[in-house]
Protein backbone atom coordinates (compact mmCIF):
# COMPACT_ATOMS: atom_id res chain seq x y z
CA UNK A 1 0.00 0.00 0.00
CA UNK A 2 1.51 3.08 -1.11
CA UNK A 3 0.41 6.49 0.67
CA UNK A 4 0.04 9.13 -1.66
CA UNK A 5 0.10 12.81 -1.12
CA UNK A 6 -2.51 13.57 0.81
CA UNK A 7 -2.33 10.77 3.31
CA UNK A 8 0.80 11.94 4.42
CA UNK A 9 -0.50 15.39 4.91
CA UNK A 10 -3.32 13.75 6.84
CA UNK A 11 -1.11 11.80 9.07
CA UNK A 12 1.02 14.63 9.23
CA UNK A 13 -1.57 16.79 10.86
CA UNK A 14 -3.39 14.49 13.40
CA UNK A 15 0.42 14.17 14.99
CA UNK A 16 0.10 17.77 15.36
CA UNK A 17 -3.43 17.36 16.84
CA UNK A 18 -2.77 14.36 19.39
CA UNK A 19 1.11 16.69 20.28
CA UNK A 20 -0.74 19.32 21.20
CA UNK A 21 -3.77 17.01 23.05
CA UNK A 22 -1.08 15.28 25.10
CA UNK A 23 -0.04 15.72 28.32
CA UNK A 24 3.56 16.94 26.75
CA UNK A 25 1.44 19.85 25.24
CA UNK A 26 -0.18 20.83 28.94
CA UNK A 27 2.98 20.60 30.55
CA UNK A 28 4.28 23.36 27.83
CA UNK A 29 0.90 25.17 28.90
CA UNK A 30 2.31 25.40 32.57
CA UNK A 31 5.78 25.49 31.96
CA UNK A 32 4.70 28.74 30.50
CA UNK A 33 2.71 30.08 33.61
CA UNK A 34 6.02 28.70 35.51
CA UNK A 35 7.98 31.05 33.81
CA UNK A 36 5.68 33.90 35.00
CA UNK A 37 5.90 32.98 38.34
CA UNK A 38 9.23 32.51 38.26
CA UNK A 39 9.14 36.18 37.19
CA UNK A 40 7.51 36.82 40.26
CA UNK A 41 10.05 36.41 42.04
CA UNK A 42 10.64 38.55 44.60
CA UNK A 43 9.73 39.35 48.54
CA UNK A 44 6.51 40.51 49.11
CA UNK A 45 4.37 42.53 51.73
CA UNK A 46 0.94 41.49 52.22
CA UNK A 47 -1.40 45.02 51.43
CA UNK A 48 -4.58 45.89 53.45
CA UNK A 49 -7.07 45.18 50.25
CA UNK A 50 -6.97 42.10 51.37
CA UNK A 51 -9.68 39.84 52.57
CA UNK A 52 -9.19 37.45 55.19
CA UNK A 53 -13.04 35.42 55.06
CA UNK A 54 -14.13 32.35 56.98
CA UNK A 55 -16.82 30.16 57.75
CA UNK A 56 -18.51 27.63 59.67
CA UNK A 57 -21.56 25.58 59.16
CA UNK A 58 -24.01 25.10 61.72
CA UNK A 59 -26.76 21.90 61.58
CA UNK A 60 -29.20 22.32 59.45
CA UNK A 61 -27.82 24.83 56.81
CA UNK A 62 -26.42 28.36 57.58
CA UNK A 63 -23.71 29.14 59.75
CA UNK A 64 -21.02 31.91 60.89
CA UNK A 65 -19.78 33.63 58.18
CA UNK A 66 -16.80 36.60 59.04
CA UNK A 67 -13.69 38.00 58.33
CA UNK A 68 -10.42 39.51 60.29
CA UNK A 69 -9.58 43.59 59.38
CA UNK A 70 -6.40 43.12 60.97
CA UNK A 71 -3.71 41.33 59.19
CA UNK A 72 0.24 41.39 58.43
CA UNK A 73 2.10 39.29 56.51
CA UNK A 74 4.95 38.87 53.88
CA UNK A 75 5.97 36.44 51.53
CA UNK A 76 8.80 35.32 49.05
CA UNK A 77 9.20 33.82 46.02
CA UNK A 78 12.13 31.72 45.37
CA UNK A 79 12.70 32.25 41.35
CA UNK A 80 14.91 29.13 40.77
CA UNK A 81 13.21 26.95 43.21
CA UNK A 82 9.51 27.98 44.15
CA UNK A 83 9.42 24.89 46.59
CA UNK A 84 11.81 27.25 48.74
CA UNK A 85 9.09 29.90 49.30
CA UNK A 86 8.27 31.21 52.58
CA UNK A 87 5.09 33.04 53.76
CA UNK A 88 4.43 34.19 57.48
CA UNK A 89 1.00 35.53 58.39
CA UNK A 90 -0.54 37.01 60.90
CA UNK A 91 -3.96 38.01 61.86
CA UNK A 92 -5.43 39.69 65.06
CA UNK A 93 -8.63 37.87 66.47
CA UNK A 94 -9.65 41.48 68.07
CA UNK A 95 -10.27 42.39 64.40
CA UNK A 96 -12.73 39.64 63.30
CA UNK A 97 -15.95 40.74 61.93
CA UNK A 98 -18.97 39.13 62.00
CA UNK A 99 -23.19 39.71 60.98
CA UNK A 100 -23.42 40.65 64.80
CA UNK A 101 -21.36 42.09 67.49
CA UNK A 102 -22.70 39.72 70.17
CA UNK A 103 -21.13 37.24 67.56
CA UNK A 104 -17.68 39.06 67.65
CA UNK A 105 -17.97 39.49 71.41
CA UNK A 106 -18.44 35.85 71.30
CA UNK A 107 -15.71 35.02 68.73
CA UNK A 108 -13.21 36.94 70.66
CA UNK A 109 -13.59 36.28 74.11
CA UNK A 110 -11.85 33.71 75.47
CA UNK A 111 -15.22 30.87 74.46
CA UNK A 112 -13.20 31.06 71.26
CA UNK A 113 -9.79 33.64 70.10
CA UNK A 114 -9.48 34.64 73.77
CA UNK A 115 -8.01 37.69 71.73
CA UNK A 116 -6.86 39.44 75.55
CA UNK A 117 -4.51 36.42 76.44
CA UNK A 118 -3.90 35.58 72.83
CA UNK A 119 -4.25 38.81 70.55
CA UNK A 120 -1.76 37.10 67.25
CA UNK A 121 -2.78 34.11 65.48
CA UNK A 122 0.18 33.18 63.11
CA UNK A 123 0.97 31.10 60.19
CA UNK A 124 4.90 30.25 59.39
CA UNK A 125 5.18 28.04 56.00
CA UNK A 126 7.47 25.23 56.71
CA UNK A 127 6.86 23.92 53.05
CA UNK A 128 5.61 25.14 49.41
CA UNK A 129 4.82 22.49 46.62
CA UNK A 130 4.23 23.31 43.29
CA UNK A 131 0.51 21.31 42.25
CA UNK A 132 0.09 23.35 38.70
CA UNK A 133 1.15 26.01 36.88
CA UNK A 134 -0.12 28.94 39.19
CA UNK A 135 -1.03 26.34 42.32
CA UNK A 136 0.63 25.59 45.09
CA UNK A 137 -0.12 23.90 48.32
CA UNK A 138 1.46 25.57 51.55
CA UNK A 139 2.58 24.11 54.18
CA UNK A 140 2.67 25.40 57.64
CA UNK A 141 2.20 25.69 61.44
CA UNK A 142 -0.43 27.52 62.52
CA UNK A 143 -0.63 28.97 65.83
CA UNK A 144 -3.48 30.33 68.14
CA UNK A 145 -4.23 30.42 71.72
CA UNK A 146 -0.98 29.28 72.38
CA UNK A 147 -1.04 26.12 70.13
CA UNK A 148 0.54 24.84 67.31
CA UNK A 149 -0.08 22.88 64.75
CA UNK A 150 0.96 21.77 61.49
CA UNK A 151 -1.20 23.12 58.60
CA UNK A 152 -2.41 22.96 54.85
CA UNK A 153 -3.35 25.81 52.35
CA UNK A 154 -3.56 25.68 49.04
CA UNK A 155 -2.83 28.91 46.75
CA UNK A 156 -3.53 29.92 43.45
CA UNK A 157 -1.96 33.28 41.49
CA UNK A 158 -4.96 34.91 40.27
CA UNK A 159 -3.35 38.39 39.10
CA UNK A 160 -0.14 39.12 38.39
CA UNK A 161 0.58 42.64 37.62
CA UNK A 162 4.20 44.49 37.42
CA UNK A 163 5.28 44.11 40.95
CA UNK A 164 1.74 43.30 42.59
CA UNK A 165 0.70 39.29 42.75
CA UNK A 166 -2.68 38.20 43.88
CA UNK A 167 -3.23 34.84 45.34
CA UNK A 168 -6.55 33.03 46.50
CA UNK A 169 -5.67 30.83 49.27
CA UNK A 170 -7.97 28.42 51.31
CA UNK A 171 -7.85 25.60 53.57
CA UNK A 172 -9.85 23.77 56.32
CA UNK A 173 -8.92 23.79 59.41
CA UNK A 174 -10.27 21.93 63.15
CA UNK A 175 -10.58 24.29 65.32
CA UNK A 176 -11.05 22.02 68.60
CA UNK A 177 -7.01 21.02 68.62
CA UNK A 178 -6.33 24.81 69.60
CA UNK A 179 -9.49 24.86 72.22
CA UNK A 180 -11.93 26.35 70.65
CA UNK A 181 -14.27 23.07 70.01
CA UNK A 182 -17.24 25.22 71.73
CA UNK A 183 -20.27 24.72 70.12
CA UNK A 184 -19.61 21.52 68.48
CA UNK A 185 -21.50 19.64 66.99
CA UNK A 186 -24.36 22.54 66.38
CA UNK A 187 -21.51 24.54 64.98
CA UNK A 188 -19.03 22.60 62.48
CA UNK A 189 -15.65 21.50 63.80
CA UNK A 190 -13.72 22.46 60.56
CA UNK A 191 -13.57 25.99 59.66
CA UNK A 192 -13.28 26.76 55.93
CA UNK A 193 -10.70 29.77 55.28
CA UNK A 194 -10.98 31.77 52.03
CA UNK A 195 -8.55 34.44 51.36
CA UNK A 196 -7.69 36.66 48.78
CA UNK A 197 -3.94 37.61 49.31
CA UNK A 198 -2.66 40.75 47.49
CA UNK A 199 1.44 40.93 47.80
CA UNK A 200 3.36 44.14 46.44
CA UNK A 201 6.90 43.70 45.90
CA UNK A 202 9.40 45.42 48.69
CA UNK B 1 -63.90 10.25 79.46
CA UNK B 2 -63.02 8.15 82.21
CA UNK B 3 -62.24 8.93 86.06
CA UNK B 4 -58.88 7.24 87.41
CA UNK B 5 -60.00 4.41 90.06
CA UNK B 6 -59.38 4.93 93.27
CA UNK B 7 -58.98 8.22 95.40
CA UNK B 8 -55.15 9.11 93.64
CA UNK B 9 -54.05 10.23 90.05
CA UNK B 10 -52.51 7.13 89.08
CA UNK B 11 -49.50 6.14 88.80
CA UNK B 12 -48.91 7.75 84.88
CA UNK B 13 -50.61 11.00 85.50
CA UNK B 14 -48.36 11.26 88.83
CA UNK B 15 -44.92 10.67 87.05
CA UNK B 16 -46.07 13.01 84.98
CA UNK B 17 -46.56 15.85 87.45
CA UNK B 18 -43.87 14.87 89.15
CA UNK B 19 -41.07 14.61 86.12
CA UNK B 20 -42.33 18.15 84.80
CA UNK B 21 -42.13 19.72 88.18
CA UNK B 22 -38.46 18.63 88.92
CA UNK B 23 -37.42 19.53 85.50
CA UNK B 24 -39.46 23.00 85.37
CA UNK B 25 -37.27 23.81 88.88
CA UNK B 26 -34.18 22.77 87.45
CA UNK B 27 -35.21 24.75 84.46
CA UNK B 28 -35.68 28.02 86.31
CA UNK B 29 -32.14 27.50 88.27
CA UNK B 30 -30.46 27.21 84.67
CA UNK B 31 -32.27 29.84 82.98
CA UNK B 32 -31.07 32.32 86.35
CA UNK B 33 -27.62 30.63 86.22
CA UNK B 34 -26.99 30.57 82.77
CA UNK B 35 -27.86 34.44 82.13
CA UNK B 36 -24.85 35.17 84.89
CA UNK B 37 -21.47 32.82 84.36
CA UNK B 38 -18.90 34.85 83.36
CA UNK B 39 -17.64 32.29 81.07
CA UNK B 40 -19.35 32.48 77.62
CA UNK B 41 -18.28 28.74 76.42
CA UNK B 42 -19.96 27.71 79.63
CA UNK B 43 -22.70 29.99 78.95
CA UNK B 44 -23.03 28.80 75.67
CA UNK B 45 -23.84 25.02 76.81
CA UNK B 46 -25.74 25.91 79.53
CA UNK B 47 -28.13 27.82 77.31
CA UNK B 48 -28.36 24.50 74.97
CA UNK B 49 -29.12 22.43 77.80
CA UNK B 50 -31.74 24.77 79.00
CA UNK B 51 -33.52 24.90 75.58
CA UNK B 52 -32.91 20.52 75.05
CA UNK B 53 -34.61 20.46 78.65
CA UNK B 54 -37.28 22.74 77.51
CA UNK B 55 -38.53 20.88 74.69
CA UNK B 56 -38.28 17.71 76.98
CA UNK B 57 -40.68 19.73 79.09
CA UNK B 58 -42.58 20.60 76.25
CA UNK B 59 -43.45 17.11 74.92
CA UNK B 60 -43.96 15.51 78.01
CA UNK B 61 -46.73 18.53 79.01
CA UNK B 62 -48.31 17.46 75.76
CA UNK B 63 -48.49 14.18 76.54
CA UNK B 64 -49.69 14.99 80.44
CA UNK B 65 -52.15 17.14 78.72
CA UNK B 66 -53.57 14.68 76.38
CA UNK B 67 -53.71 12.00 79.50
CA UNK B 68 -55.28 15.09 81.58
CA UNK B 69 -58.15 14.80 78.38
CA UNK B 70 -58.58 11.67 78.66
CA UNK B 71 -58.35 9.84 81.98
CA UNK B 72 -59.78 12.79 84.43
CA UNK B 73 -58.16 12.72 88.27
CA UNK B 74 -60.58 11.47 91.27
CA UNK B 75 -63.40 14.09 92.09
CA UNK B 76 -62.11 16.77 94.17
CA UNK B 77 -61.89 16.65 97.72
CA UNK B 78 -64.44 16.80 99.97
CA UNK B 79 -64.87 20.06 102.58
CA UNK B 80 -63.70 23.23 100.07
CA UNK B 81 -65.55 26.00 99.75
CA UNK B 82 -66.63 27.05 96.07
CA UNK B 83 -63.92 29.36 96.16
CA UNK B 84 -61.28 27.14 97.16
CA UNK B 85 -62.32 24.46 94.65
CA UNK B 86 -62.14 27.23 91.85
CA UNK B 87 -58.85 28.40 92.91
CA UNK B 88 -57.56 25.45 93.08
CA UNK B 89 -59.00 24.44 89.82
CA UNK B 90 -57.32 27.31 88.41
CA UNK B 91 -53.89 27.17 89.50
CA UNK B 92 -53.91 23.77 87.84
CA UNK B 93 -54.83 24.62 84.64
CA UNK B 94 -53.31 27.53 84.64
CA UNK B 95 -49.84 25.34 85.60
CA UNK B 96 -50.86 23.01 82.97
CA UNK B 97 -51.21 25.72 80.36
CA UNK B 98 -48.07 27.30 81.34
CA UNK B 99 -45.85 23.79 81.19
CA UNK B 100 -47.02 23.98 77.65
CA UNK B 101 -47.04 28.22 76.88
CA UNK B 102 -43.30 28.82 79.21
CA UNK B 103 -41.49 26.08 76.51
CA UNK B 104 -43.78 27.79 73.79
CA UNK B 105 -42.23 31.19 74.27
CA UNK B 106 -39.07 29.75 74.72
CA UNK B 107 -39.44 28.29 71.43
CA UNK B 108 -40.24 31.89 69.59
CA UNK B 109 -37.36 33.20 71.35
CA UNK B 110 -34.96 30.84 70.25
CA UNK B 111 -36.56 31.16 66.44
CA UNK B 112 -36.97 35.02 66.44
CA UNK B 113 -33.23 35.59 67.54
CA UNK B 114 -30.97 37.04 64.78
CA UNK B 115 -28.26 34.90 65.92
CA UNK B 116 -30.05 31.76 64.50
CA UNK B 117 -28.43 29.42 66.86
CA UNK B 118 -30.02 25.94 66.08
CA UNK B 119 -31.98 23.89 68.49
CA UNK B 120 -30.33 20.58 68.48
CA UNK B 121 -32.50 19.14 71.89
CA UNK B 122 -29.49 16.51 73.18
CA UNK B 123 -27.44 16.59 70.60
CA UNK B 124 -29.55 14.56 69.30
CA UNK B 125 -33.15 16.00 67.21
CA UNK B 126 -32.82 18.78 65.46
CA UNK B 127 -36.26 20.89 66.26
CA UNK B 128 -36.60 23.67 63.02
CA UNK B 129 -37.71 27.19 64.27
CA UNK B 130 -41.07 28.34 64.63
CA UNK B 131 -42.11 30.29 61.53
CA UNK B 132 -41.54 33.26 63.03
CA UNK B 133 -39.65 36.10 61.32
CA UNK B 134 -36.25 37.03 63.32
CA UNK B 135 -35.71 40.54 64.20
CA UNK B 136 -33.75 42.01 67.21
CA UNK B 137 -37.74 43.57 68.47
CA UNK B 138 -38.91 39.91 68.36
CA UNK B 139 -36.51 38.34 69.71
CA UNK B 140 -36.13 40.64 72.78
CA UNK B 141 -39.80 40.73 73.27
CA UNK B 142 -40.11 36.68 73.34
CA UNK B 143 -36.96 36.84 75.96
CA UNK B 144 -39.59 39.05 78.28
CA UNK B 145 -42.56 36.95 77.49
CA UNK B 146 -40.98 34.05 78.27
CA UNK B 147 -38.98 34.96 81.34
CA UNK B 148 -42.14 36.70 82.40
CA UNK B 149 -44.00 33.58 82.02
CA UNK B 150 -41.47 31.46 83.65
CA UNK B 151 -41.46 33.73 87.42
CA UNK B 152 -45.18 33.65 87.23
CA UNK B 153 -45.02 30.19 86.70
CA UNK B 154 -42.85 29.67 89.58
CA UNK B 155 -45.44 32.06 91.58
CA UNK B 156 -48.47 29.59 90.71
CA UNK B 157 -46.01 26.41 91.69
CA UNK B 158 -45.43 28.30 94.89
CA UNK B 159 -49.43 29.00 95.92
CA UNK B 160 -50.42 25.37 94.26
CA UNK B 161 -47.56 23.88 96.52
CA UNK B 162 -48.42 25.78 100.19
CA UNK B 163 -52.11 24.72 99.13
CA UNK B 164 -51.36 21.37 98.47
CA UNK B 165 -49.01 21.25 102.24
CA UNK B 166 -51.84 23.26 103.73
CA UNK B 167 -54.45 20.15 102.91
CA UNK B 168 -51.59 17.55 104.22
CA UNK B 169 -50.15 19.57 107.78
CA UNK B 170 -53.16 21.77 108.55
CA UNK B 171 -56.26 20.17 106.81
CA UNK B 172 -55.09 16.38 107.17
CA UNK B 173 -57.02 15.40 104.42
CA UNK B 174 -55.65 13.07 101.42
CA UNK B 175 -55.23 15.90 98.76
CA UNK B 176 -51.59 15.79 98.25
CA UNK B 177 -51.07 12.06 99.13
CA UNK B 178 -53.69 11.39 95.80
CA UNK B 179 -50.48 12.80 93.57
CA UNK B 180 -47.58 12.19 95.96
CA UNK B 181 -46.67 8.56 95.77
CA UNK B 182 -45.46 7.25 99.54
CA UNK B 183 -47.33 9.10 101.53
CA UNK B 184 -50.27 7.36 103.16
CA UNK B 185 -51.48 6.05 100.49
CA UNK B 186 -54.91 7.32 99.33
CA UNK B 187 -56.17 4.13 97.43
CA UNK B 188 -54.91 2.28 100.84
CA UNK B 189 -57.92 0.78 103.31
CA UNK B 190 -58.35 3.30 105.92
CA UNK B 191 -56.51 6.17 104.61
CA UNK B 192 -57.21 9.39 105.33
CA UNK B 193 -60.09 10.74 103.98
CA UNK B 194 -61.00 14.47 103.95
CA UNK B 195 -62.20 15.23 107.00
CA UNK B 196 -64.04 18.51 107.11
CA UNK B 197 -64.50 18.63 111.20
CA UNK B 198 -60.67 18.78 111.25
CA UNK B 199 -60.76 22.23 110.02
CA UNK B 200 -62.31 24.03 112.45
CA UNK B 201 -60.31 21.94 115.21
CA UNK B 202 -57.04 23.30 113.34
CA UNK B 203 -58.12 26.48 112.60
CA UNK B 204 -58.87 26.99 116.59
Amino acid sequence: MHDNGFQKAARAGLAVVFLAASPVGFAATAQASADALTEAAGSYHIDKTSSIRFAVDQIGGGGIRGSFGDYKGSFSIDGRDVGKSTVMFTLYPKSVHANEARVEDFLRSDAVFDAEEYPEVTFRSTAVTRTGGSTATIKGVLTARGKSRPTELQATVTERRGGAIAFHVTGSIYRSPYGMGVGTPLYSNLVQFDMTLHGTRN
Amino acid sequence: MSRSKGRSYGAIAMALHWTIAALFFGQILLGFSMERVRSMALQFDLIQWHKSFGFLILALAAVRLCWHLAVRGPRPAGGMTALERRAATFAQAALLAMTLVVPLAGWALASTSTLNIPSFAFNLVLIPHLPLAPSAQAEAFWRETHELLAYATLLLAAGHAAAALRHHFLLRDDVLGRMLPGLPGADEPGARAARPIRRTIDNA
